[in-house]
Parts: structure tokens; C-alpha cells; sequence
């Protein structure tokens, strides 16, 4: 009989690092055309107009890496806490925290010059965003309450004081949906490509994977927020300041989630609704993991979840395969990865058993 | 040997490779009924690696295996305890919260069907008890127990399977000295009545004392094999190391200067919130090593930790250079001068997953030399590392490994590296050379002294009395977070220190 064991093996070395995410991608890609076909789907079609669908024209191309924005930042967000072990699973709160902010600066910033409009919303909303974050950090480092319960319950909190304010203060007059005036033209962001949404918020993101890589490589914190994800007692004791790298890892991390929350209002939807967010939050932890929570994994997994997000509504339209199936791909993405990077530590043995 | 008898078991041409490593080469290993066999050699000689292998929990890559005359194919260690053999790791595989008989009987078939028959398995067990002398209590539950207790409790489990060949990876390190003879006690008694011991160890004198015959490991590979009377400790220490170093240290006279480090009054409490320091008075002087001896949970560990700033102390004032140390920061010792060396430096001195370089710069990572402007300054930390590396003869791939593929001996020097890098005024060691093999030891202990003689106040924590004695200028002993007495290593006896350690004062 043949049976077969979990082994542990020797670090793999760096090109593996970069095969591991591609490999996972590729098998997702191969699972995913089981539930293509329960779908009833033409198979080569199907992949054929989700990729078309994504890359294939001009407009389709630049709507992906509108779609990408949000993704990308989210999915900074959740890498550069998680490398200090601050298990931020509350981006969608911080992304909503950040919206907020700008909202509420972008229809009341009319007396202000309009160059400076956009930068004051800009930092309105990180620091939004990052102060929601550095709630629960604050809880962490001097109470020991789990981090992982309150950011996540902070997601649900951020949601009720935004209905709050859609049904109060911040309701368009006269409205009776839940949803604010649209905020002033100085504050929108600017479209880069004529016939696209192409806006600033996807240079802001781009630029933040060159922030995050800098931090993380080059700088003493970044240093210091890895030691600390490493191993916190350690770093305690080699001096480092706890308290102080959680509570600047937690506002780094929060408010790249509340630029994301910007991008959305200012360059999209221009008034603040309800279900702004699809879930970018959470989808900012599965593309964190897939990117293996360095800044550059990150920029392509983000990228790779907004082909299949973009990419799904034209195979929909095209082969009846319902867009659900862009969630499936994502969800399937997340398992393979987490199984591969397994592959990392361990591999399986082929035993004969007598 | 020239044996006549059959061997118990019988391992040929052993070989076992680890991705680049080979941890046994062609080894072959006889175990015979009634001995005690000590399988003796330096951290990753291949000791424990073979007996694993013995075990079932490694397969090897080429070999065979004969166990009571039968050729076997060990796929785990349950095929290994239905053939009779036993392995005890250092690390022991009880359930904290269940009692002594539950984890005894766990896996076996107890009783009909879903009907656990605890009686008879208790009769059995307090059976087994009575005939091996060893005391526990089998309704106790496994977390109050002693880790000598706990042992035991290890042994029966080994004994409760009918287990004849019983394999024991370095069972001294966790004990105190009278938990090591009871240990050897049963270990005799066992071996008595037939069964056969494999006692894995690097400890020259222990070997010497409870094993019939001895087999030296080196690089993987059976350098030799000795009948213990025939032997004594240089031959072995030469045998195992490949060069002949049983450790002669050379100290220089040096005359002491004003203390360094002022302990007065100190007070702490230990995890419990119990007291674990109590009023304890020591000072530290130039060119000066203070050897602390006494049997480990006596407060070392608290005494350490509030020296390192990782423990408020309850009260009383430390001083470094007469500066009063701040308490529960651990930057004030750093700024005051202190190399600190902690005794779990898995735990607390070194990040596991971050590289050699980035361990050795933890404490200087932002000083003015490594970094401006908030940005680290690579070129530096580079060099830096690389000639501490050099050094410290580390050995390790690079500045770039990752710290958990070193070896203990040389996790120890990257941890004296940095500490002592800082060119320290007082040099706090908390069991500096614990678990570490005979080589890295002695480097160790010429570190230490090195300091000494560069002007260093050094404060030694150690269960080792060897070590003790060998390094120190003056030696106290703590007992029961309280120090005995404190005198000087030349008129020091090991009767006196070992009274003290007991709580005996004169």
C-alpha cells in the first residue's frame, strides 16, 4: 500500500518565492473551470471573454486598473499590518472612515483655494482612516484586548455611525434615500485618460506600493515593525518601542485603507452611499495573503482580482456564466495560495507501507 | 565487541540526508538486553537523528533495521511501540490538564468497547510503580507536577506499552541534581530486569556514570565505541570534539575594581505573584566575574529579568556605574551600558525568523552609526555585521540566513556578539552555556573571561558549578530568591556551595 506524509522540508530558495503565486494562479484558474461548466458554460469561451473582457479593449484595460485602485490599497493596508502581526481585518471600516472624511470635507471645502482642496481631503482621509485603526491598536497594546475582534467589529460600527449620518447630518437635502450631496468640483479627482475613468486615485495607489516598499526596506521603522511582527517579546527586549511601532503600524496601515475609501467618493461616485464598498476591505485580506504581504506580491494580485472582477461581467453578458463566478475565482484563489505557501514549509512524501 | 549474545537491536549502514546536510552516514549501531548504552557526541553529531530513526519518526534513506532478530520497516512510532521500543524526547508529550493515569492510558485499548476499565489500568500502572520505585501520584493532574515528576510520569507511560528498549534524548538537562540520581536509580533497575536503555547525551560525566558501553557520534558518524571501564572523560571529550579539549581554563589574576553593578534590597514577584526575590543584596566590581550559583526556580529567572528590564521589581534599587536603572525598560539597561545574555534566547535574545544581520543590530539599529534621517544606513550594518560574523567565527550561510537555521552554539555567539559589540561595563549571562555543546561552551567561557579582563563587571547565573567554579572570582548562591553566602572561589568548597544550594546555612 502506498500512503502518503507531510514532511518538513529546507527553506526554499528566492525564485520560488516568485513561482509559488503564479503557480497558484494558474491552478485557480484550471479548478475554476469546474464551476464554469456546472454553470453550463462553453469552457475556452468563457475564458476567453474573461480575459477579452479585461484586457482586451482600451476602456476595458484602464476600467481594470480602476477597479484595481481600491483593491491595491485595501490589500497594502492589510500586508503592512499583518508584517507586524497587528491582524487588521478591519480595512472595510477604515476605507468607510476615510469616505466619511471625505465627504463631509469635500462639500464643505468651497471657501477654500482649490489647489488646496484635494490635498487637505487626501490627508482628511488617511488620517480618518488611520485613526480608526489605531483604536483597536491602542486596545491591543494596553489592554490585550484581541485585535482581531475589534477591528472586525469596528467594520460594523463604522457602517451604523455612516447610516447615521446618511439619515442626519450628512443626508442631500430634500433626499429621502440615505445619501449625501455630491461634493464640490475642486474635489474631485482629476480623469488622467479622456474615454476612461483613469483618475489620480490609481497613481495615489501605485505611488503607495513604492511608499510601503520604501518603508518596509529602507527605513528603521520598517525594520522596527518587522522585528516586532517577528517576534514582540524579543524586540521589547532589544529596545524597541512596542507601543509606539503598533499604534504608527495601525495608522500607516488604516489610512491607506481610508485613501481607498477617497478614491471611491472623489473619483466615482463624487456623493456618499450606502454600499460605496462592495466589500474592498475584505477582499484586501485574501489579495494581502496572495501577495504574500510584500508590497510588489500585492500590486499583482490586485490586479489579477480586478481582471477577474472586470473580466466576469463581459463573460456573463457573453456566455450566461452569472458574474457570482468572479467570487468563486477570488475565493478559490485564496485556498490554493494558502495551500501552496503550505508547500513552502512542508511537501509530501510518497511512502510504500508494508 | 566480541558479544556472544544476539543483539536486541541491530541497525546497518544508517544513512540520513537533510536536503544538503547529512545528519547520519552509514551508521551502524548494536543494542544489547540488559545494557545501558550511551550514544555520546556534540550538539548535531547525529544522536538523536538515529534514535528517531530507531523510533519511527524518521525514515532513513538507505539501511536496515533488525529489532529481536525480525527485519522491520518502521513507517512511525506506533510500529516502533508495538516492537518494544520506547522514546522519551526532551520535550515531553503530556496533557497538562488531565491526570497521570489519563495520560498514561491514552492510546491504549482500556476496558470493552466504550467502557474505560480504570481500575485494572490503576492496579497495572501502581504495579509497574512499586517495581521501578517511581512515586507519583497517578490522580495527580500532570500541570502540578515537578518536571522531574513529569518524567516519570514519561517512563511509566514507556513501561505501561511493554516497552523493552527505551530510548532517552538527553533526560538530565530539565532535571536538579537529585532528580538526576533517582533517574539513574531507575534506570539501573530497569536495565536489571532485562530491558535496555539508550541514553542520549553530551554530558562527559554522566555518561561515565550510568552507561555499560558508549558509542561516540561525530560529523554522523561512529567515531567510536569504548566499554565504560575501560574509558575516562579526556579520551571521550577528545573523541567526541576530534581534538583534545577537556576545558583547562587559564584565568589571569587581575585585582577588582569599584563595583559596576549595585543590587540593594531587590524585591520581585514571579508569575504567580509570589515572592521571588527577597531582599537581595549583591554587587559586581571591574575585572570582576561573580559566579550566582543555585539550582534553577530559585528566582534566577526573576532576578534576570528585572536586571534586563523585562520585570517590575516589588522594590529595592539596582545601579549600573551608580546610576539607578529605570524599572521594566529594557532600554535602560541598553543605555547603561549592560550586555545582557537571557537564558531562553529563543524566546527573548533572538528574532528566529529575521537574518544573522538583523539580530546582531537589534539593539543598535538607530544608533547615529547604522541610520539617519530614519533611514538605515545598509553599507554600515553590512560591514558591521559581516566583521562581527568573522569575529565570532558564526558559522552561517551569510549576514543574510535566516537566524533558525543556526545551530544552538552559534545562536549563542550571535547573541554574545551583540551584546558584547556594545563593549558593555557589566555583562548580566543568565545560563550562557546551557545545552550547548563542549566546543561552543569553551568559546563561550573565553569570551566571558576576555571581558573580565577588558574591565567588565560580569554577573554568571548558572546551574553549572563546573562553570562556576572554573570562571568565577566570588561565588554566591541563591536559594529561594535569598543569597546564602557569597565567598571567594579560592576558598570556596563545592561541599559549602552545594549545602547553600540546598538551604543549608552553617
Amino acid at each position: 500500500m502506498i500512503g502518503l506524509r507531510i514532511v518538513k522540508r529546507e527553506p526554499l530558495p528566492r525564485w520560488a518565492r516568485v513561482v509559488i503565486p503564479i503557480a497558484a494562479i494558474v491552478v485557480t484558474l484550471i479548478l475554476s473551470a469546474i464551476p464554469i461548466l456546472v454553470a453550463g458554460g462553453h469552457l475556452w469561451k468563457s475564458y476567453f471573454y474573461l480575459f477579452y473582457g479585461a484586457l482586451g479593449t482600451r476602456f476595458n484595460l484602464l476600467e481594470t486598473f480602476v477597479k484595481a485602485s481600491p483593491l491595491l490599497l485595501t490589500g497594502l493596508a492589510v500586508a503592512f499590518a499583518f508584517r507586524a502581526k497587528f491582524w487588521n481585518i478591519g480595512a472595510e471600516g477604515q476605507l468607510l472612515a476615510g469616505a466619511l472624511a471625505a465627504t463631509a470635507l469635500g462639500i464643505n471645502l468651497g471657501g477654500v483655494p482649490k489647489p488646496m482642496v484635494l490635498p487637505i481631503i487626501i490627508i482628511g482621509g488617511f488620517l480618518a482612516g488611520g485613526i480608526w485603526a489605531s483604536i483597536p491598536a491602542l486596545l491591543k497594546t494596553k489592554l490585550k484586548v484581541d485585535d482581531v475582534v475589534t477591528t472586525l467589529l469596528l467594520n460594523y460600527v463604522m457602517i451604523h455611525i455612516m447610516g447615521a449620518l446618511l439619515f442626519g447630518p450628512l443626508q442631500q437635502p430634500g433626499s429621502s434615500w440615505p445619501r449625501s450631496s455630491a461634493i464640490i468640483e475642486a474635489a474631485q479627482y482629476p480623469i488622467l485618460m479622456t474615454r476612461s475613468r483613469f483618475h489620480l486615485g490609481i497613481l495615489i495607489a501605485f505611488f503607495a506600493v513604492l511608499v510601503v516598499w520604501f518603508i518596509n526596506s529602507k527605513t528603521v521603522f520598517g525594520y522596527q515593525n518587522k522585528a516586532v511582527g517577528v517576534n514582540i517579546r524579543a524586540a521589547h527586549f532589544g529596545g524597541i518601542n512596542t507601543t509606539s511601532v503598533m499604534l504608527w503600524t495601525a495608522l500607516i496601515s488604516g489610512g491607506l485603507a481610508g485613501l481607498a475609501g477617497v478614491g471611491e467618493l472623489c473619483a466615482l461616485q463624487y456623493r456618499l452611499i450606502m454600499d460605496i464598498s462592495p466589500g474592498y476591505g475584505y477582499s484586501g485580506i485574501v489579495i494581502a495573503m496572495l501577495g504574500n504581504l510584500h508590497p510588489v506580491g500585492v500590486l499583482f494580485s490586485s490586479l489579477f482580482f480586478s481582471v477577474i472582477i472586470v473580466g466576469a461581467q463581459t463573460m456573463s453578458r457573453m456566455t450566461g456564466v452569472p458574474t457570482y463566478i468572479a467570487e468563486v475565482i477570488q475565493g478559490m484563489a485564496l485556498m490554493v495560495m494558502l495551500i501552496f505557501l503550505l508547500f513552502r514549509e512542508y511537501r509530501i512524501k510518497v511512502v510504500k507501507k508494508s | 565487541m566480541g558479544r556472544e549474545e544476539h543483539p536486541l537491536v541491530s541497525m546497518r549502514a544508517i544513512t540520513k540526508q537533510f536536503l544538503n546536510v547529512a545528519a547520519n552516514k552509514d551508521i551502524s549501531f548494536d543494542l544489547f538486553p540488559g545494557e545501558i548504552c550511551a550514544l555520546l557526541g556534540e550538539n548535531g553529531a547525529g544522536k538523536t537523528t538515529l534514535m528517531n530513526i530507531l523510533f519511527g519518526y524518521y525514515s532513513c534513506d538507505t539501511g536496515d533495521i533488525t529489532i529481536k532478530g525480525e527485519k522491520v520497516d518502521l513507517s512511525s512510532p506506533k510500529d516502533a511501540i508495538s516492537r518494544g521500543v520506547g522514546m522519551i524526547h526532551q520535550h515531553f508529550t503530556l496533557v497538562p490538564s488531565q491526570t497521570v493515569l489519563e495520560n498514561i492510558i491514552v492510546g491504549t485499548q482500556t476496558g470493552k468497547g466504550i467502557f474505560l476499565d480504570l481500575k485494572s489500568a490503576r492496579e497495572r500502572l501502581l504495579a509497574l510503580q512499586k517495581r521501578f520505585g517511581l512515586q507519583v501520584d497517578p490522580e495527580a493532574k500532570v500541570w502540578t507536577l515537578s518536571v522531574g515528576e513529569q518524567q516519570k510520569v514519561e517512563i511509566l507511560k514507556a513501561l505501561y506499552r511493554d516497552v523493552d528498549i527505551l530510548i532517552m534524548d538527553e533526560p538530565t538537562a530539565v532535571l536538579a541534581l537529585s532528580e538526576t540520581v533517582e533517574l539513574f536509580q531507575t534506570l539501573k533497575s530497569l536495565v536489571q530486569e532485562g530491558r535496555s536503555v539508550v541514553f542520549i547525551s553530551h554530558k562527559l560525566h554522566e555518561v561515565m556514570a550510568i552507561s555499560d558501553r558508549i558509542v561516540v557520534l561525530r560529523g554522523g558518524e561512529v567515531v567510536a565505541e569504548r566499554k565504560t571501564c575501560d574509558t575516562n572523560k579526556r579520551e571521550l571529550a577528545n573523541l567526541m570534539v576530534g581534538r583534545d579539549i577537556l576545558e583547562r581554563i587559564e584565568k589571569k589574576s587581575l585585582k577588582p575594581g569599584r563595583p559596576v553593578l549595585e543590587i540593594e534590597n531587590l524585591e520581585a514577584l514571579n508569575d504567580k505573584k509570589l515572592l521571588a526575590l527577597k531582599d537581595l543584596n549583591l554587587a559586581v566590581r571591574e575585572n570582576e566575574i561573580l559566579g550566582l550559583a543555585g539550582i534553577s526556580g530559585n528566582g534566577q529567572r526573576e532576578l534576570a529579568e528585572v536586571l534586563f528590564g523585562m520585570r517590575e521589581p516589588a522594590g529595592g534599587i539596582v545601579k549600573v556605574n551608580g546610576m539607578p536603572l529605570r524599572a521594566g525598560s529594557p532600554t535602560s539597561p541598553i543605555k547603561l551600558q549592560m550586555g545582557r545574555i537571557p537564558e531562553d534566547r529563543i524566546e527573548t535574545g533572538l528574532l528566529m525568523d529575521l537574518s544573522v544581520e538583523e539580530n546582531l543590530i537589534l539593539e543598535k539599529h538607530n544608533a547615529p552609526d547604522f541610520c539617519g534621517w530614519g533611514l538605515m544606513n545598509f553599507a554600515r550594518v553590512h560591514q558591521f555585521s559581516d566583521e562581527l560574523i568573522a569575529a565570532y567565527s558564526i558559522k552561517t550561510d551569510g549576514r543574510d540566513a535566516v537566524t533558525k537555521s543556526l545551530s544552538g552554539g552559534n545562536l549563542q555567539k550571535v547573541m554574545l556578539a551583540r551584546e558584547l559589540a556594545r563593549k558593555p561595563a557589566v555583562v548580566v549571562a543568565s545560563q550562557p552555556t546551557r545545552g550547548l555543546d563542549v566546543g561552543a561552551m569553551e568559546f563561550i567561557h573565553q569570551r566571558l573571561l576576555q571581558e573580565r579582563e577588558r574591565g567588565a563587571a560580569i554577573l554568571l547565573v548558572s546551574e553549572d558549578l563546573d562553570e562556576v567554579f572554573a570562571l568565577s572570582d566570588r561565588i554566591a548562591v541563591l536559594f529561594e530568591g535569598e543569597i546564602m553566602g557569597e565567598v571567594a572561589v579560592e576558598e570556596a568548597s563545592r561541599e559549602q556551595i552545594g549545602l547553600w544550594m540546598s538551604g543549608v546555612r552553617q
